[in-house]
Protein backbone atom coordinates (compact mmCIF):
# COMPACT_ATOMS: atom_id res chain seq x y z
CA UNK A 1 0.00 0.00 0.00
CA UNK A 2 1.46 3.00 -0.70
CA UNK A 3 1.61 5.95 1.55
CA UNK A 4 -0.80 8.07 2.20
CA UNK A 5 0.03 12.25 1.79
CA UNK A 6 -3.69 13.55 1.82
CA UNK A 7 -4.94 14.11 5.02
CA UNK A 8 -6.52 10.64 6.41
CA UNK A 9 -6.81 12.13 10.13
CA UNK A 10 -11.46 12.21 10.79
CA UNK A 11 -10.57 15.25 13.48
CA UNK A 12 -7.04 16.47 13.12
CA UNK A 13 -7.15 18.71 15.14
CA UNK A 14 -8.57 16.53 18.04
CA UNK A 15 -5.51 13.88 17.07
CA UNK A 16 -3.21 16.33 17.16
CA UNK A 17 -4.36 18.18 20.47
CA UNK A 18 -4.16 14.48 22.34
CA UNK A 19 -1.40 13.99 21.28
CA UNK A 20 0.55 16.73 22.72
CA UNK A 21 -1.67 16.74 25.60
CA UNK A 22 -0.48 12.80 25.65
CA UNK A 23 2.96 14.58 26.87
CA UNK A 24 2.00 16.93 29.53
CA UNK A 25 3.91 16.49 32.62
CA UNK A 26 6.46 14.59 31.42
CA UNK A 27 10.34 15.09 30.80
CA UNK A 28 12.61 15.14 28.02
CA UNK A 29 13.82 11.75 28.46
CA UNK A 30 9.88 10.34 29.42
CA UNK A 31 8.57 12.48 26.17
CA UNK A 32 11.51 10.75 23.88
CA UNK A 33 10.14 7.26 25.72
CA UNK A 34 6.90 8.27 24.88
CA UNK A 35 7.37 8.84 21.01
CA UNK A 36 9.21 5.59 21.02
CA UNK A 37 6.40 3.30 21.71
CA UNK A 38 3.78 5.43 19.47
CA UNK A 39 6.09 4.90 16.68
CA UNK A 40 5.70 1.63 17.54
CA UNK A 41 2.29 0.75 17.99
CA UNK A 42 1.61 2.92 14.94
CA UNK A 43 4.01 1.20 12.42
CA UNK A 44 2.65 -2.27 14.10
CA UNK A 45 -1.14 -0.53 13.09
CA UNK A 46 0.28 0.69 9.29
CA UNK A 47 1.83 -3.22 9.13
CA UNK A 48 3.01 -3.19 5.53
CA UNK A 49 6.26 -3.46 5.40
CA UNK A 50 6.83 -1.29 2.30
CA UNK A 51 4.93 1.15 3.48
CA UNK A 52 6.93 1.51 6.91
CA UNK A 53 10.21 2.26 4.85
CA UNK A 54 8.48 4.40 2.39
CA UNK A 55 7.43 6.50 5.66
CA UNK A 56 10.66 6.10 7.24
CA UNK A 57 12.42 7.87 4.05
CA UNK A 58 10.14 10.58 3.92
CA UNK A 59 10.49 11.40 7.93
CA UNK A 60 14.84 11.03 7.51
CA UNK A 61 14.01 13.58 3.81
CA UNK A 62 11.83 16.04 5.42
CA UNK A 63 14.46 16.75 8.38
CA UNK A 64 15.55 20.20 8.28
CA UNK B 1 -7.92 40.69 26.77
CA UNK B 2 -5.39 43.05 28.86
CA UNK B 3 -4.92 46.11 26.25
CA UNK B 4 -3.39 49.01 26.94
CA UNK B 5 -4.80 51.73 24.49
CA UNK B 6 -4.03 55.02 24.21
CA UNK B 7 -6.47 57.93 26.02
CA UNK B 8 -9.94 56.41 25.02
CA UNK B 9 -11.09 57.76 21.41
CA UNK B 10 -13.95 57.67 19.70
CA UNK B 11 -14.32 56.11 16.06
CA UNK B 12 -17.63 57.20 15.85
CA UNK B 13 -19.60 59.66 18.41
CA UNK B 14 -23.08 57.59 18.41
CA UNK B 15 -25.41 58.65 21.19
CA UNK B 16 -23.57 61.56 23.22
CA UNK B 17 -24.72 62.11 26.50
CA UNK B 18 -28.53 63.81 26.87
CA UNK B 19 -29.88 64.17 30.15
CA UNK B 20 -33.05 61.57 30.30
CA UNK B 21 -36.75 62.15 31.98
CA UNK B 22 -35.62 59.00 34.68
CA UNK B 23 -32.98 61.41 35.55
CA UNK B 24 -35.79 63.56 37.72
CA UNK B 25 -38.21 61.45 37.81
CA UNK B 26 -39.90 61.35 41.39
CA UNK B 27 -40.05 57.51 41.32
CA UNK B 28 -37.50 55.11 40.43
CA UNK B 29 -38.33 54.52 35.87
CA UNK B 30 -39.05 50.82 35.35
CA UNK B 31 -38.32 49.20 31.94
CA UNK B 32 -38.94 46.11 30.66
CA UNK B 33 -35.23 45.45 29.13
CA UNK B 34 -32.08 47.16 29.83
CA UNK B 35 -29.29 46.22 28.00
CA UNK B 36 -25.77 47.43 29.38
CA UNK B 37 -22.93 48.10 27.02
CA UNK B 38 -23.32 49.39 23.38
CA UNK B 39 -20.18 47.04 21.82
CA UNK B 40 -21.01 44.78 18.98
CA UNK B 41 -23.01 42.40 21.16
CA UNK B 42 -25.14 45.03 22.83
CA UNK B 43 -26.14 46.55 19.73
CA UNK B 44 -27.01 43.16 18.04
CA UNK B 45 -29.57 42.37 21.32
CA UNK B 46 -31.20 45.71 20.99
CA UNK B 47 -31.77 45.59 17.58
CA UNK B 48 -33.08 41.97 17.91
CA UNK B 49 -35.42 42.66 20.80
CA UNK B 50 -36.18 46.04 18.95
CA UNK B 51 -37.21 44.44 15.97
CA UNK B 52 -39.26 41.92 17.92
CA UNK B 53 -41.49 45.14 19.69
CA UNK B 54 -39.69 44.41 23.07
CA UNK B 55 -39.07 47.81 24.69
CA UNK B 56 -35.50 47.78 25.04
CA UNK B 57 -33.31 50.58 26.99
CA UNK B 58 -28.88 50.47 26.09
CA UNK B 59 -26.59 52.07 29.12
CA UNK B 60 -23.74 52.57 28.06
CA UNK B 61 -20.36 54.68 29.43
CA UNK B 62 -19.09 56.46 26.50
CA UNK B 63 -20.50 58.34 23.76
CA UNK B 64 -20.20 56.60 20.49
CA UNK B 65 -17.52 53.57 19.34
CA UNK B 66 -13.97 53.32 20.57
CA UNK B 67 -10.75 53.66 18.43
CA UNK B 68 -8.54 50.35 18.09
CA UNK B 69 -7.40 47.32 16.17
CA UNK B 70 -10.07 44.85 17.53
CA UNK B 71 -12.12 42.20 15.54
CA UNK B 72 -11.86 42.17 11.23
CA UNK B 73 -12.51 38.74 10.59
CA UNK B 74 -16.81 38.57 10.77
CA UNK B 75 -17.83 35.24 10.27
CA UNK B 76 -20.77 33.84 7.65
CA UNK B 77 -23.01 33.22 10.18
CA UNK B 78 -22.77 36.06 12.18
CA UNK B 79 -23.02 38.25 8.47
CA UNK B 80 -26.11 36.01 8.57
CA UNK B 81 -27.74 37.02 11.42
CA UNK B 82 -26.90 40.89 10.53
CA UNK B 83 -29.00 40.13 7.66
CA UNK B 84 -31.48 39.22 9.28
CA UNK B 85 -30.99 42.58 11.44
CA UNK B 86 -31.47 44.66 8.85
CA UNK B 87 -27.47 45.26 9.13
CA UNK B 88 -25.89 43.27 6.64
CA UNK B 89 -26.05 45.49 3.53
CA UNK B 90 -23.35 48.29 4.19
CA UNK B 91 -20.85 45.22 6.09
CA UNK B 92 -21.24 43.73 2.52
CA UNK B 93 -20.35 46.70 1.27
CA UNK B 94 -17.68 47.87 2.69
CA UNK B 95 -16.04 44.62 3.87
CA UNK B 96 -12.83 42.68 2.20
CA UNK B 97 -13.65 39.18 0.80
CA UNK B 98 -10.51 37.38 0.50
CA UNK B 99 -9.47 33.41 0.05
CA UNK B 100 -5.89 32.71 -0.57
CA UNK B 101 -3.72 32.04 2.59
CA UNK B 102 -0.53 31.84 2.49
CA UNK B 103 1.57 29.85 5.46
CA UNK B 104 5.48 30.62 5.79
CA UNK B 105 7.84 29.21 8.07
CA UNK B 106 11.48 31.46 8.52
CA UNK B 107 11.98 32.24 5.46
CA UNK B 108 10.08 29.62 3.41
CA UNK B 109 6.60 29.70 1.63
CA UNK B 110 5.04 26.47 3.06
CA UNK B 111 1.95 26.09 0.77
CA UNK B 112 -0.74 28.09 -0.23
CA UNK B 113 -4.77 27.69 0.42
CA UNK B 114 -8.09 28.49 -1.21
CA UNK B 115 -10.49 28.91 0.65
CA UNK B 116 -12.69 27.52 -1.95
CA UNK B 117 -15.97 28.35 0.39
CA UNK B 118 -19.37 26.12 -0.27
CA UNK B 119 -21.22 27.46 -3.48
CA UNK B 120 -25.04 28.64 -3.05
CA UNK B 121 -24.61 30.40 -0.02
CA UNK B 122 -25.85 34.41 -0.08
CA UNK B 123 -22.28 35.54 2.25
CA UNK B 124 -18.81 34.60 1.97
CA UNK B 125 -17.08 32.47 4.53
CA UNK B 126 -16.20 35.88 5.93
CA UNK B 127 -15.54 39.28 5.42
CA UNK B 128 -12.65 41.40 7.11
CA UNK B 129 -13.86 44.49 8.65
CA UNK B 130 -13.06 46.78 11.12
CA UNK B 131 -15.21 46.49 14.18
CA UNK B 132 -15.73 50.05 14.41
CA UNK B 133 -17.58 49.75 11.12
CA UNK B 134 -19.14 46.31 12.87
CA UNK B 135 -20.85 48.50 15.21
CA UNK B 136 -21.55 51.36 13.13
CA UNK B 137 -23.66 49.64 11.07
CA UNK B 138 -25.55 47.96 13.75
CA UNK B 139 -25.98 51.41 14.71
CA UNK B 140 -27.05 53.10 11.38
CA UNK B 141 -29.81 49.54 11.16
CA UNK B 142 -30.90 50.66 14.69
CA UNK B 143 -31.46 54.49 13.77
CA UNK B 144 -33.52 52.93 10.64
CA UNK B 145 -36.02 50.66 12.65
CA UNK B 146 -35.84 53.53 15.37
CA UNK B 147 -37.21 55.89 12.35
CA UNK B 148 -39.89 53.00 11.94
CA UNK B 149 -41.09 53.23 15.29
CA UNK B 150 -39.04 50.20 17.03
CA UNK B 151 -39.07 50.57 20.87
CA UNK B 152 -34.80 50.97 21.32
CA UNK B 153 -33.34 53.72 23.31
CA UNK B 154 -29.40 53.90 23.58
CA UNK B 155 -28.22 56.53 26.63
CA UNK B 156 -24.43 57.57 26.47
CA UNK B 157 -22.37 58.37 29.35
CA UNK B 158 -24.10 56.29 31.72
CA UNK B 159 -22.01 53.80 33.92
CA UNK B 160 -23.51 51.10 35.39
CA UNK B 161 -22.04 51.05 39.24
CA UNK B 162 -24.55 49.03 40.56
CA UNK B 163 -27.04 46.30 40.46
CA UNK B 164 -29.04 44.41 43.04
CA UNK B 165 -30.67 41.96 41.25
CA UNK B 166 -34.24 40.55 42.85
CA UNK B 167 -36.72 37.99 41.74
CA UNK B 168 -38.43 40.09 39.57
CA UNK B 169 -35.99 42.22 38.20
CA UNK B 170 -32.95 43.93 39.03
CA UNK B 171 -32.58 48.11 40.25
CA UNK B 172 -29.24 49.63 38.59
CA UNK B 173 -27.60 52.86 39.64
CA UNK B 174 -26.31 54.71 37.08
CA UNK B 175 -23.42 57.36 36.63
CA UNK B 176 -23.61 60.38 34.70
CA UNK B 177 -22.38 63.60 33.82
CA UNK B 178 -25.28 65.19 35.80
CA UNK B 179 -24.75 62.67 38.73
CA UNK B 180 -26.28 59.68 39.78
CA UNK B 181 -30.11 58.21 39.86
CA UNK B 182 -31.60 54.38 39.35
CA UNK B 183 -33.51 52.64 37.53
CA UNK B 184 -35.66 49.39 37.94
CA UNK B 185 -35.42 46.50 34.68
CA UNK B 186 -37.46 43.43 34.53
CA UNK B 187 -34.64 41.72 32.82
CA UNK B 188 -31.02 42.54 32.40
CA UNK B 189 -28.78 41.78 29.68
CA UNK B 190 -24.91 41.98 30.50
CA UNK B 191 -23.02 43.00 27.23
CA UNK B 192 -20.37 44.66 29.06
CA UNK B 193 -17.59 43.22 27.91
CA UNK B 194 -14.69 40.87 29.00
CA UNK B 195 -13.96 42.71 32.08
CA UNK B 196 -17.37 42.96 32.75
CA UNK B 197 -18.24 45.52 35.68
CA UNK B 198 -21.59 43.64 35.93
CA UNK B 199 -20.01 40.32 36.94
CA UNK B 200 -17.89 41.97 39.33
CA UNK B 201 -21.15 43.30 41.13
CA UNK B 202 -22.75 40.18 41.22
CA UNK B 203 -19.94 38.57 42.34
CA UNK B 204 -19.31 36.14 39.98
CA UNK B 205 -16.49 34.21 38.88
CA UNK B 206 -14.62 34.12 35.13
CA UNK B 207 -11.94 31.31 35.52
CA UNK B 208 -10.21 29.70 32.43
CA UNK B 209 -6.70 29.97 31.03
CA UNK B 210 -4.04 32.67 30.61
CA UNK B 211 -1.81 32.62 27.50
CA UNK B 212 1.45 33.72 28.64
CA UNK B 213 2.33 35.65 25.69
CA UNK B 214 2.17 39.36 23.78
CA UNK B 215 0.90 40.27 20.64
CA UNK B 216 1.94 43.46 18.92
CA UNK B 217 -1.19 44.93 16.84
CA UNK B 218 -0.23 47.20 14.59
CA UNK B 219 -2.76 48.71 12.21
CA UNK B 220 -1.06 50.13 8.90
CA UNK B 221 -2.38 52.06 5.94
CA UNK B 222 -0.53 51.18 2.99
CA UNK B 223 -1.45 51.91 -1.02
CA UNK B 224 1.70 49.66 -1.82
CA UNK B 225 -0.05 47.05 -4.14
CA UNK B 226 -0.15 43.91 -2.03
CA UNK B 227 -2.47 41.12 -3.04
CA UNK B 228 -5.50 40.53 -0.85
CA UNK B 229 -4.56 37.34 0.79
CA UNK B 230 -3.63 36.33 4.29
CA UNK B 231 -0.41 35.78 5.25
CA UNK B 232 1.02 33.85 8.05
CA UNK B 233 4.60 33.27 9.40
CA UNK B 234 5.84 30.40 11.77
CA UNK B 235 9.30 31.53 13.32
CA UNK B 236 9.68 34.66 10.69
CA UNK B 237 13.07 35.26 9.34
CA UNK B 238 12.69 38.99 9.67
CA UNK B 239 12.51 38.11 13.42
CA UNK B 240 9.85 40.80 14.33
CA UNK B 241 8.34 37.89 16.34
CA UNK B 242 8.13 34.49 17.13
CA UNK B 243 4.58 34.22 14.47
CA UNK B 244 3.26 37.39 12.26
CA UNK B 245 0.60 37.58 10.49
CA UNK B 246 -0.64 40.29 7.96
CA UNK B 247 -4.00 40.71 6.69
CA UNK B 248 -6.08 42.87 4.68
CA UNK B 249 -8.58 45.33 5.47
CA UNK B 250 -10.78 48.16 3.87
CA UNK B 251 -9.70 51.74 3.28
CA UNK B 252 -5.76 50.40 2.39
CA UNK B 253 -5.16 48.85 6.67
CA UNK B 254 -3.77 46.26 6.68
CA UNK B 255 -3.40 44.27 10.36
CA UNK B 256 -0.16 43.06 11.47
CA UNK B 257 0.36 40.49 14.24
CA UNK B 258 3.65 40.28 16.41
CA UNK B 259 3.71 37.81 19.10
CA UNK B 260 6.28 39.14 21.23
CA UNK B 261 6.51 36.62 24.13
CA UNK B 262 5.96 36.95 27.82
CA UNK B 263 8.94 38.96 29.12
CA UNK B 264 8.56 42.25 27.67
CA UNK B 265 8.45 46.09 28.23
CA UNK B 266 5.20 46.83 26.77
CA UNK B 267 6.04 50.62 27.16
CA UNK B 268 8.93 50.13 25.10
CA UNK B 269 7.44 47.82 22.72
CA UNK B 270 4.97 50.51 21.01
CA UNK B 271 7.31 52.70 20.85
CA UNK B 272 6.64 53.66 16.80
CA UNK B 273 10.50 53.85 16.02
CA UNK B 274 10.61 50.13 17.51
CA UNK B 275 7.32 49.54 15.83
CA UNK B 276 8.07 50.51 12.67
CA UNK B 277 11.44 48.68 12.63
CA UNK B 278 9.59 45.59 12.76
CA UNK B 279 7.05 46.13 10.25
CA UNK B 280 9.83 47.56 7.90
CA UNK B 281 11.56 44.33 8.58
CA UNK B 282 8.52 42.46 7.80
CA UNK B 283 7.43 44.33 4.45
CA UNK B 284 10.74 45.20 2.87
CA UNK B 285 12.79 48.38 2.89
CA UNK B 286 11.19 50.04 0.17
CA UNK B 287 7.44 49.89 1.51
CA UNK B 288 5.50 53.60 2.17
CA UNK B 289 2.99 53.11 4.56
CA UNK B 290 1.40 55.45 7.91
CA UNK B 291 1.11 53.58 11.20
CA UNK B 292 -2.84 53.91 12.08
CA UNK B 293 -3.09 52.18 15.28
CA UNK B 294 -0.57 49.86 17.63
CA UNK B 295 -1.54 48.30 21.27
CA UNK B 296 -0.24 45.31 22.86
CA UNK B 297 -2.54 42.00 23.99
CA UNK B 298 -2.66 39.35 25.75
CA UNK B 299 -5.41 36.48 25.38
CA UNK B 300 -7.24 34.17 27.19
CA UNK B 301 -9.78 31.80 27.16
CA UNK B 302 -12.16 31.55 29.77
CA UNK B 303 -15.95 31.53 30.86
CA UNK B 304 -18.81 32.08 33.54
CA UNK B 305 -19.74 28.69 34.64
CA UNK B 306 -23.71 29.86 34.09
CA UNK B 307 -24.41 32.59 31.56
CA UNK B 308 -27.86 33.36 33.09
CA UNK B 309 -28.69 34.48 36.79
CA UNK B 310 -32.06 34.81 37.60
CA UNK B 311 -33.32 38.04 35.66
CA UNK B 312 -29.40 38.78 34.81
CA UNK B 313 -28.53 37.48 31.43
CA UNK B 314 -24.72 37.50 30.01
CA UNK B 315 -23.85 37.68 26.76
CA UNK B 316 -20.91 38.32 24.36
CA UNK B 317 -17.17 38.77 25.97
CA UNK B 318 -18.80 39.43 29.62
CA UNK B 319 -20.31 35.93 29.53
CA UNK B 320 -16.93 34.27 28.04
CA UNK B 321 -13.49 35.54 26.24
CA UNK B 322 -11.55 33.75 23.66
CA UNK B 323 -8.01 33.87 22.14
CA UNK B 324 -8.60 35.89 18.22
CA UNK B 325 -7.40 33.20 16.54
CA UNK B 326 -9.93 31.98 14.82
CA UNK B 327 -12.00 34.80 14.93
CA UNK B 328 -14.71 33.78 17.22
CA UNK B 329 -15.27 36.39 19.71
CA UNK B 330 -17.59 39.11 18.37
CA UNK B 331 -18.92 36.03 16.27
CA UNK B 332 -19.81 34.38 19.12
CA UNK B 333 -21.23 36.84 20.63
CA UNK B 334 -23.82 37.63 18.00
CA UNK B 335 -24.39 34.24 18.37
CA UNK B 336 -25.77 34.77 21.42
CA UNK B 337 -28.53 37.54 21.49
CA UNK B 338 -29.37 35.39 18.38
CA UNK B 339 -30.16 32.54 20.31
CA UNK B 340 -31.21 34.96 23.54
CA UNK B 341 -34.03 37.21 21.55
CA UNK B 342 -36.82 34.93 20.79
CA UNK B 343 -36.68 33.22 23.74
CA UNK B 344 -36.54 36.51 26.17
CA UNK B 345 -39.45 37.77 23.83
CA UNK B 346 -41.28 34.73 24.12
CA UNK B 347 -41.58 34.31 27.69
CA UNK B 348 -41.85 37.96 27.92
CA UNK B 349 -44.94 37.65 26.03
CA UNK B 350 -45.99 34.59 28.22
CA UNK B 351 -46.27 32.38 25.48
CA UNK B 352 -43.11 30.44 26.96
CA UNK B 353 -42.40 29.44 30.82
CA UNK B 354 -39.12 31.40 32.09
CA UNK B 355 -37.25 27.93 31.94
CA UNK B 356 -36.83 28.66 27.97
CA UNK B 357 -34.29 31.01 29.00
CA UNK B 358 -32.27 28.09 31.11
CA UNK B 359 -31.97 26.72 27.46
CA UNK B 360 -30.08 29.63 26.49
CA UNK B 361 -27.46 28.79 29.11
CA UNK B 362 -27.45 24.83 27.96
CA UNK B 363 -26.92 26.23 24.08
CA UNK B 364 -24.64 29.04 24.40
CA UNK B 365 -22.58 27.03 27.20
CA UNK B 366 -22.29 24.43 24.68
CA UNK B 367 -21.31 26.92 22.10
CA UNK B 368 -18.78 28.54 24.28
CA UNK B 369 -17.14 25.19 25.16
CA UNK B 370 -16.42 24.71 21.42
CA UNK B 371 -15.28 27.79 20.66
CA UNK B 372 -12.83 27.50 23.67
CA UNK B 373 -11.43 24.22 22.53
CA UNK B 374 -10.90 25.64 19.20
CA UNK B 375 -9.11 28.92 19.77
CA UNK B 376 -7.04 27.48 22.42
CA UNK B 377 -5.79 24.58 19.73
CA UNK B 378 -5.35 27.28 17.64
CA UNK B 379 -2.69 29.24 20.54
CA UNK B 380 -1.50 25.97 21.74
CA UNK B 381 0.00 25.87 17.75
CA UNK B 382 1.25 28.86 17.09
CA UNK B 383 2.82 29.24 20.56
CA UNK B 384 3.61 26.27 21.73
CA UNK B 385 3.79 25.61 25.73
CA UNK B 386 6.40 22.73 25.96
CA UNK B 387 9.82 22.08 24.26
CA UNK B 388 8.17 18.64 23.05
CA UNK B 389 5.15 20.86 22.04
CA UNK B 390 7.22 22.89 20.22
CA UNK B 391 9.46 19.86 18.74
CA UNK B 392 5.46 18.14 16.74
CA UNK B 393 5.19 21.59 16.02
CA UNK B 394 7.94 22.38 13.84
CA UNK B 395 7.83 18.46 12.16
CA UNK B 396 4.24 19.37 11.03
CA UNK B 397 5.62 22.64 9.94
CA UNK B 398 8.57 20.59 8.22
CA UNK B 399 6.39 17.73 6.33
CA UNK B 400 3.77 20.60 5.33
CA UNK B 401 6.17 21.89 2.48
CA UNK B 402 5.52 18.34 1.22
CA UNK B 403 3.31 16.46 2.40
CA UNK B 404 -0.23 17.91 2.13
CA UNK B 405 -1.69 15.48 5.03
CA UNK B 406 0.21 17.91 7.82
CA UNK B 407 -1.14 20.59 6.30
CA UNK B 408 -4.19 19.88 7.83
CA UNK B 409 -2.89 19.94 10.96
CA UNK B 410 -1.14 23.08 10.71
CA UNK B 411 -3.57 25.80 12.75
CA UNK B 412 -3.19 28.83 12.45
CA UNK B 413 -6.62 29.68 13.95
CA UNK B 414 -9.76 27.84 12.35
CA UNK B 415 -12.52 29.47 10.80
CA UNK B 416 -15.63 30.23 13.20
CA UNK B 417 -18.57 28.15 12.18
CA UNK B 418 -21.90 28.16 14.09
CA UNK B 419 -21.96 25.07 16.80
CA UNK B 420 -24.48 22.74 16.48
CA UNK B 421 -26.76 22.08 19.43
CA UNK B 422 -26.80 18.49 19.91
CA UNK B 423 -28.46 16.95 23.23
CA UNK B 424 -30.25 20.39 23.76
CA UNK B 425 -33.41 19.98 25.53
CA UNK B 426 -35.04 21.76 22.54
CA UNK B 427 -34.30 19.59 19.93
CA UNK B 428 -37.24 17.72 18.47
CA UNK B 429 -37.04 14.19 16.80
CA UNK B 430 -34.78 13.51 13.57
CA UNK B 431 -34.83 11.34 10.74
CA UNK B 432 -31.87 9.04 10.11
CA UNK B 433 -32.64 9.48 5.98
CA UNK B 434 -31.16 13.21 6.62
CA UNK B 435 -28.02 14.82 6.32
CA UNK B 436 -26.64 15.14 9.32
CA UNK B 437 -25.62 18.57 8.78
CA UNK B 438 -28.88 19.80 9.38
CA UNK B 439 -29.81 17.42 12.44
CA UNK B 440 -31.87 19.15 15.14
CA UNK B 441 -29.92 21.79 16.95
CA UNK B 442 -27.62 22.55 13.26
CA UNK B 443 -28.12 25.85 12.15
CA UNK B 444 -29.60 26.20 8.49
CA UNK B 445 -27.14 25.95 5.40
CA UNK B 446 -28.14 29.06 2.96
CA UNK B 447 -29.31 27.68 -0.43
CA UNK B 448 -30.97 29.41 -2.96
CA UNK B 449 -34.82 29.21 -3.28
CA UNK B 450 -37.01 30.65 -6.23
CA UNK B 451 -37.33 34.23 -4.60
CA UNK B 452 -33.58 34.70 -3.58
CA UNK B 453 -32.07 32.52 -0.38
CA UNK B 454 -33.32 30.22 2.09
CA UNK B 455 -31.92 31.99 4.92
CA UNK B 456 -33.72 35.18 4.06
CA UNK B 457 -37.38 33.73 3.83
CA UNK B 458 -37.04 32.52 7.58
CA UNK B 459 -38.20 34.84 10.17
CA UNK B 460 -39.92 33.73 13.10
CA UNK B 461 -40.85 30.00 13.62
CA UNK B 462 -41.49 28.27 10.16
CA UNK B 463 -42.42 25.33 9.07
CA UNK B 464 -40.17 24.44 5.93
CA UNK B 465 -41.51 21.58 3.33
CA UNK B 466 -39.21 20.20 0.94
CA UNK B 467 -41.46 18.21 -1.38
CA UNK B 468 -44.06 17.69 0.84
CA UNK B 469 -47.76 18.49 2.29
CA UNK B 470 -48.68 20.68 5.08
CA UNK B 471 -50.89 23.41 5.15
CA UNK B 472 -50.04 27.18 4.75
CA UNK B 473 -50.62 27.74 7.96
CA UNK B 474 -49.89 25.91 11.78
CA UNK B 475 -51.53 27.27 14.66
CA UNK B 476 -50.26 25.77 18.45
CA UNK B 477 -49.07 26.95 21.48
CA UNK B 478 -50.45 30.28 20.76
CA UNK B 479 -47.90 31.21 17.63
CA UNK B 480 -48.87 30.68 14.19
CA UNK B 481 -46.16 28.90 11.76
CA UNK B 482 -45.95 30.26 8.33
CA UNK B 483 -44.91 27.51 5.94
CA UNK B 484 -42.06 27.58 3.48
CA UNK B 485 -43.37 25.47 0.52
CA UNK B 486 -40.00 24.51 -1.26
CA UNK B 487 -39.26 21.88 -4.50
CA UNK B 488 -36.03 20.38 -4.46
CA UNK B 489 -33.13 22.03 -5.61
CA UNK B 490 -29.26 20.51 -5.88
CA UNK B 491 -28.49 22.55 -2.85
CA UNK B 492 -31.58 21.97 -1.32
CA UNK B 493 -31.41 18.17 -1.75
CA UNK B 494 -28.15 17.72 -0.56
CA UNK B 495 -28.54 20.19 2.58
CA UNK B 496 -31.76 19.12 3.51
CA UNK B 497 -33.10 16.06 1.92
CA UNK B 498 -30.60 13.80 1.51
CA UNK B 499 -32.13 10.04 1.19
CA UNK B 500 -35.31 11.32 2.13
CA UNK B 501 -38.43 11.81 -0.50
CA UNK B 502 -39.97 14.56 1.23
CA UNK B 503 -39.34 16.31 4.39
CA UNK B 504 -41.11 18.92 6.84
CA UNK B 505 -38.65 21.26 8.97
CA UNK B 506 -40.15 23.29 12.18
CA UNK B 507 -37.43 25.88 12.31
CA UNK B 508 -36.36 27.91 15.07
CA UNK B 509 -36.62 31.76 14.96
CA UNK B 510 -32.40 31.47 14.89
CA UNK B 511 -32.76 29.93 11.84
CA UNK B 512 -31.56 26.40 14.15
CA UNK B 513 -33.43 23.26 13.12
CA UNK B 514 -35.75 22.14 15.44
CA UNK B 515 -36.96 18.80 14.47
CA UNK B 516 -37.49 17.15 10.70
CA UNK B 517 -40.02 14.35 9.92
CA UNK B 518 -40.36 12.73 6.60
CA UNK B 519 -43.81 14.23 5.77
CA UNK B 520 -46.29 16.13 7.90
CA UNK B 521 -47.80 15.26 10.87
CA UNK B 522 -50.00 18.13 13.32
CA UNK B 523 -49.80 16.69 16.36
CA UNK B 524 -45.68 16.03 16.23
CA UNK B 525 -45.37 19.29 14.78
CA UNK B 526 -47.31 20.85 17.65
CA UNK B 527 -45.62 18.82 20.36
CA UNK B 528 -42.12 19.78 18.69
CA UNK B 529 -43.08 23.02 18.83
CA UNK B 530 -44.54 22.59 22.52
CA UNK B 531 -40.69 21.13 23.21
CA UNK B 532 -38.76 23.98 21.40
CA UNK B 533 -40.90 26.31 23.69
CA UNK B 534 -39.50 24.79 26.57
CA UNK B 535 -42.90 22.88 27.63
CA UNK B 536 -41.91 19.96 28.28
C1 LIG C 1 -6.81 42.03 18.82
C2 LIG C 1 -8.18 41.48 18.79
C3 LIG C 1 -8.66 40.90 17.63
C4 LIG C 1 -9.93 40.36 17.57
N1 LIG C 1 -10.36 39.80 16.41
C5 LIG C 1 -11.61 39.31 16.32
C6 LIG C 1 -12.10 38.84 15.08
O1 LIG C 1 -11.41 38.88 14.05
N2 LIG C 1 -13.39 38.36 15.04
C7 LIG C 1 -14.18 38.33 16.15
O2 LIG C 1 -15.33 37.88 16.05
N3 LIG C 1 -13.74 38.80 17.34
C8 LIG C 1 -12.47 39.29 17.45
N4 LIG C 1 -12.05 39.83 18.62
C9 LIG C 1 -12.96 39.83 19.79
C10 LIG C 1 -13.98 40.99 19.76
O3 LIG C 1 -13.32 42.22 19.72
C11 LIG C 1 -14.85 40.91 21.01
O4 LIG C 1 -15.33 39.59 21.14
C12 LIG C 1 -16.05 41.86 20.98
O5 LIG C 1 -15.67 43.20 21.04
C13 LIG C 1 -16.99 41.58 22.16
O6 LIG C 1 -18.09 42.43 22.08
P1 LIG C 1 -18.97 42.77 23.35
O7 LIG C 1 -20.07 43.64 22.85
O8 LIG C 1 -19.30 41.53 24.09
O9 LIG C 1 -18.01 43.59 24.33
P2 LIG C 1 -17.25 44.98 24.11
O10 LIG C 1 -16.98 45.23 22.68
O11 LIG C 1 -16.12 44.98 25.04
O12 LIG C 1 -18.31 46.08 24.58
C14 LIG C 1 -18.64 46.27 25.94
C15 LIG C 1 -19.30 47.64 26.09
O13 LIG C 1 -19.76 47.77 27.43
C16 LIG C 1 -19.48 49.08 27.90
N5 LIG C 1 -19.43 49.03 29.36
C17 LIG C 1 -18.53 48.38 30.13
N6 LIG C 1 -18.79 48.59 31.43
C18 LIG C 1 -19.89 49.38 31.49
C19 LIG C 1 -20.66 49.94 32.57
N7 LIG C 1 -20.34 49.73 33.85
N8 LIG C 1 -21.72 50.70 32.27
C20 LIG C 1 -22.06 50.93 30.98
N9 LIG C 1 -21.38 50.44 29.93
C21 LIG C 1 -20.31 49.66 30.18
C22 LIG C 1 -18.16 49.41 27.22
O14 LIG C 1 -17.92 50.79 27.13
C23 LIG C 1 -18.34 48.79 25.84
O15 LIG C 1 -18.94 49.71 24.93
C24 LIG C 1 -10.76 40.38 18.72
C25 LIG C 1 -10.30 40.98 19.89
C26 LIG C 1 -9.03 41.52 19.93
C27 LIG C 1 -8.56 42.16 21.19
Amino acid sequence: MPLITANNLSDPDDSYARLIATHDGLTEAQSHALNARLVLILMNQVGDARTIAEALDLARATAR
Amino acid sequence: MTAQPKARQLAFTMYPYARSADQSAPTRAHHPVVVVGAGPVGLAMALDLGRRGVPVLVLDDSEGIGEGSRAICFAKRALEICDRLGAAGPMMDKGVVWNTGKVFHDDRLLYEFNLLPEGDHAFPAFINLQQPYFEKFLFDAIQAERAKGAPIEIRGSNRVTAAHPSANGVTLEIDTPDGPYALQADWLIACDGARSPLRGMLGLGFDGRVFEDNFLIADVRMNAAFPTERWFWFEPHFKSGDSALLHKQPDDVWRIDFQLGWDIDRARELDPARVRARVDAMLGPDVEYDLVWTSIYTFQCRRMDRFRHGRVIFAGDAAHQVSPFGARGANSGVQDIDNLGWKLAAVMAGLAPDRLLDSYDTERVHGADENIRNSTRATDFITPKTPVSRMFRNAVLALAETQPFARAMVNSGRLSVPCTYDGSPLNGPDDPAMPARTRPGSPCPDAPIPDGWLLAALDGFTLLTLDADAPDHVTAHGITLPRLALTANDALRTRYLGAARGAVYLIRPDQHVAARWQSYDADAVAAALGRCLGKE
